[in-house]
């Protein structure tokens, strides 16, 4: 291969954590003790646990050369399809971390927090005009948080009209978490296939849309980048039927300020902040998931709620239908404060106009390599495209392959082998904070990959060779499981 | 705009390539009555610098240290983090990946996460712990779901001494599952009442906390022998988990699973969240686990490397019947954790802990000589309740206005407490700071 941008350099090697250090070190500025002693009874006391001990230095050398076997989106492009790796902006970061937020404890009265209350009040008005909702709960730490209380709302809702269901419609283009938090609340997911357009038909979710189904559960823009063009006569259906509508808004980063879901006949849907609203991923996590919805579920929105009352904030508790609590206290607070900041600094016209372009980055991508990858679906897309592995599976070479392959070039790979309804898939979506050029070497990088994988297909076996480890084998991992040190 | 890179000229090439004529054109597949008409109703666009002000306005109304002297824990603790953490934990490596699964690229975050499972598994004296979960309550309610895969019973006991917040959450998930959750009441010296339990059959899991929320101490063993009994897994949960570096841990007494929150090691509380859900059980119920794992592994080459593993009990594999829908989890606030235990460290950790008791005994002792009860007379780490004299509300408005915040009232959760406060003591808090709040309260 020609010299990568994105590769060389030193790598170095670290130990773990416990086979440094040596006993009476300590990386901690201890408090003074400023009281005397009172021994805890004998029987209560335990051994304390075994933790190595190690000095500032140590730690901080550690975690620096730890990080440094890490890719991140500020190492480079990583377009990883429905995960929306774009850029987080450092001024965000700064906010989350003021001391009067970092610090604000979670319990104290509300005339304590008007901050803070405040702030999530905007940002509960924000996301419902985003969405076209009437209102919202930033309680759910994640999406599949956001899932599980959207689908215990659903419940509510069917439960206070004395009728439960037992089932929810499920297409077969759902992310794994849609049916597991479905069956999380009892009922049983319904599989609807798409069809050769990869979306939706009405008669598909006609067919199965009876009186026994709470409602369907949607991903629009779908897991396929694909815009779902039959919702609304999709929701007709079911709403005539007496169920609701739940959307994935996984993917809302295609259409903020291009289309209101709560006007498209969406009864209820969750965000992530992590996703579309910029704010990092932390590795996995924390992320946000609030929920949105419309008038007829507001009363079973789980408690504490932000209101205003003569122009203060408070925090009520009394809505005898709410769902109850999803966490602890107020959810993902730090996040928010991220998500926040990213809305007031784009701005409406800025949050259109990155839709306009994550979608543009991803038609450009979708163009350039469909030549040379086999498209799954030739249509417009929105914010990602998938590919396949077909062209290549006769040269035996995989989507893992050249995902792996990937790497020596300086790139994350996209998501692989999801959605499931393509074979082989490959899932690209760059977001719209990589400028032209970066997505042109990404271009020319999977060029050069899908190439070698025509010449020289071991290379792509043996791929990576240019990280800290080369392929790790996952499946010793677990048939003999080794979890802790 | 500062994060969008396209030029005019960019976009324009892009969309001859795309073969549309303008960014409107991209969306040809979203039917014209489904598109939005006019503008976003938001806020116009603030420059960094207006941020930072409007920022700055919203937090200083908040009441934090150092301004504020708060005697609040009930879940949410304050404790010195090492500006080495929150720097390491700026790397923008870690903030700005995502979940491991590419391991070759994600070696920094996998050994990190095996490092927090090792850890935080000796901290609690338990065997494996989940990559982590997003906090203590949905850590429990998970680890109840769990114990009733596990022992195919419907109904768990859970102390009415776990924190309130954390059982309500625990009824959220149970509402529509047709499980049955029973509470065990308390005792006068503050514990559960496990008695209780003598006339309770089938039951998937016995739930304690311990500390419990109003800080005292509980008899793990005997709570263990009794759930054990009763072919009831017992499950310990806990709020503090700084306490654990002075208590005996809950593996030590038998837990079967042991969860709660993990926020006091490293993570700032910010109002809440994000915290961090920990999860952990013995090897045993390894396949049952919800949640992330990571493992240990070999390369081509047979070097050392760390992958995510089990992924068959997860949502993304068996869907609807997964072990549990999590997905994102709450990562860096494990990595947090992690760099913070490293930083302790054993013999750090256990002085740190004593510290904690020892202050909190402190004020306790100032209290009762200044003439109040403590109303329990268990044993406590770094919390306990106190009760306060008929009238107290004007007080605690008073010392508000001094800045000072004498814990949280435990009448909203237990109603028979009128009067009852709970107050926390860390590190944080000096000899002096408790001084003051004792002459405050008298004055
Ligand atoms: C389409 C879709 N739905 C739901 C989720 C779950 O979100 P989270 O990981 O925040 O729980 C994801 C995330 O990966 C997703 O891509």
């Amino acid at each position: 291969m020609k010299e990568s941008v994105g590769t060389t350099g030193l790598i170095l090697n670290e130990s773990l954590l416990w086979e440094k250090g040596k006993k009476g070190r300590c990386g901690f500025s201890l408090p003074r003790r400023d009281v005397e002693s009172f021994p805890l009874h004998q029987e209560l006391t335990g051994e304390g646990p075994d933790f190595p001990d190690l000095s500032e230095i140590d730690v901080v050398r550690h975690y620096t050369r730890l990080s440094q076997w890490n890719f991140g989106v500020d190492t480079g492009m990583y377009p990883l399809g429905s995960c929306t790796m774009k850029y987080s902006p450092k001024t965000n970061e700064k906010q989350a971390s003021l001391p009067g937020f970092a610090g604000a404890h979670p319990l104290l009265p509300a005339t304590l927090s008007q901050g803070a209350l405040k702030m999530m009040f905007e940002l509960e008005q924000y996301l419902a005009e985003i969405t076209g909702m009437d209102a919202t709960t930033l309680q759910p730490a994640a999406g599949a948080h956001g899932e599980l209380t959207g689908i215990l709302l659903i419940y509510a809702f069917h439960k206070k009209k004395g009728a439960q269901r037992s089932k929810i419609i499920v297409p077969d283009t759902a992310h794994g978490t849609n049916p597991a938090s479905v069956a999380l609340c009892g009922y049983r997911p319904v599989l609807v296939r798409s069809n050769e357009q990869g979306i939706l038909s009405v008669e598909a979710v006609a067919e199965v849309m009876d009186e026994d189904t709470a409602g369907i559960m949607v991903t629009n823009p779908n897991t396929l980048g694909l815009f779902e063009e039959n919702s609304q006569k999709i929701a007709e259906i079911v709403h005539a039927k007496g169920g609701l509508v739940y959307c994935d808004g996984a993917n809302m980063n295609a259409v903020m300020g291009i289309v209101q879901m709560g006007k498209i006949g969406v009864d209820v849907m969750h965000l992530n902040l992590h996703k579309t609203f910029s704010t990092p991923h932390g590795g996995g996590g924390p992320g946000s998931g609030p929920v949105c919805v419309k008038s007829e579920l507001e009363p079973f929105l789980p408690v504490p709620r932000v209101i205003k009352e003569n122009g203060r904030y408070v925090l009520a508790e009394d809505y005898p239908e709410s769902v109850g609590k999803v966490a602890a206290f107020h959810g993902s607070f730090g996040v928010m404060i991220k998500a926040y900041s990213y809305i007031r600094t784009m701005g409406p016209k800025n949050l259109k106009k990155a839709s306009q372009l994550a979608v543009l980055n991803a038609n450009y991508i979708k163009e350039r390599l469909k030549g040379i990858l086999h498209l799954a679906y030739d249509r417009p897309c929105m914010h990602e495209c998938v590919f396949s592995d077909e062209h290549q599976k006769a040269g035996k070479v995989t989507t893992l392959d050249m995902a792996k392959r990937l790497m020596d070039y300086g790139f994350h790979p996209p998501t692989v082998y999801f959605p499931l309804v393509v074979n082989g898939a490959i899932m690209v979506e760059p977001t719209e904070t990589e400028s032209k050029e970066e997505i042109d070497q990404f271009i020319e990088a999977f060029k050069a990959v899908v190439n070698e994988a025509r010449q020289d297909p071991d290379r792509l076996h043996d791929a990576p060779k240019r990280c800290k480890v080369k392929r790790l084998d996952e499946v010793a991992a677990a048939r003999k499981p080794c979890l802790a040190g | 705009m500062l994060y969008l890179p396209h030029t005019g000229e960019d976009i324009a090439s892009m969309l001859q390539v795309v073969g549309v004529d303008d960014l409107d054109g991209l969306f040809s597949t979203v039917p014209e009555d489904c598109r939005c008409k006019g503008d976003l109703n938001l806020p116009e666009q603030l420059s960094e610098w207006e941020l930072n002000d409007h920022m700055e306005a919203l937090s200083h109304s908040m009441a934090v240290s150092p301004e504020y002297r708060v005697f609040a824990g009930a879940g949410s603790y304050e404790h010195f983090i090492p500006a080495s953490v929150s720097y390491l934990l700026g790397r923008s490596e870690f903030v700005t990946s995502y979940t491991p699964y590419q391991p070759e690229m994600s070696q920094g975050t996998l050994q990190a996460i095996y490092e927090y499972q090792t850890l935080a598994a000796r901290l609690l004296g338990m065997e494996i712990t989940t990559a982590s979960h997003y906090d203590g309550a949905t850590a429990l309610a998970e680890s109840l779901l769990m114990a009733i895969r596990v022992t195919r019973r419907r109904k768990v006991a859970t102390s009415s001494l776990i924190h309130p917040v954390y059982r309500q959450v625990v009824k959220t998930y149970f509402e529509p599952t047709g499980y049955e959750v029973v509470e065990l009441g308390y005792l006068k010296n503050g514990v559960t009442d496990l008695a209780e339990l003598d006339d309770m059959d089938d039951l998937a899991a016995v739930a304690v906390q311990s500390p419990n929320f109003f800080g005292c101490i509980e008899n793990l063993q005997a709570v263990g022998e009794k759930a054990h009994d009763k072919e009831a897994l017992f499950i310990a949960s806990f709020t503090e988990a700084l306490a654990y570096g002075l208590l005996k841990n809950p593996g030590s007494q038998g837990a079967d699973i042991a969860c709660g929150e993990g926020q006091s090691l490293g993570i700032p509380r910010s109002f809440g969240g994000p915290a961090l859900g920990m999860l952990a059980s013995i090897k045993k119920f390894m396949r049952s686990l919800p949640g992330r794992l990571v493992g240990q592994t070999k390369d081509l080459d047979g070097k050392r490397g760390f992958v995510l593993t089990l992924a068959t009990r997860e949502q993304h594999i068996r869907r609807e019947k997964a072990t549990s829908n999590i997905c994102t989890n709450n990562s860096l606030c494990a990595l947090a954790a992690a760099m913070y235990m490293a930083s302790v460290g054993g013999t750090g950790i256990r002085e740190l802990a004593r510290l904690n008791h020892d202050k909190a005994e402190y004020l306790k002792k100032e209290l009762k000589k200044a003439g109040f009860t403590i109303t329990f007379d268990s044993p406590t780490f770094n919390e306990f309740v106190v009760e306060f004299p008929d009238g107290f509300e004007a007080t605690y408005k008073r010392l508000l206005e001094k800045k000072i915040v004498p814990g949280i009232s435990l009448a909203p959760y237990y109603p028979e407490l009128a009067n009852h406060y709970l107050l926390c003591v860390t590190e944080t808090m000096s000899r002096d700071d408790m001084d003051i709040l004792v002459r405050e309260i008298k004055s």
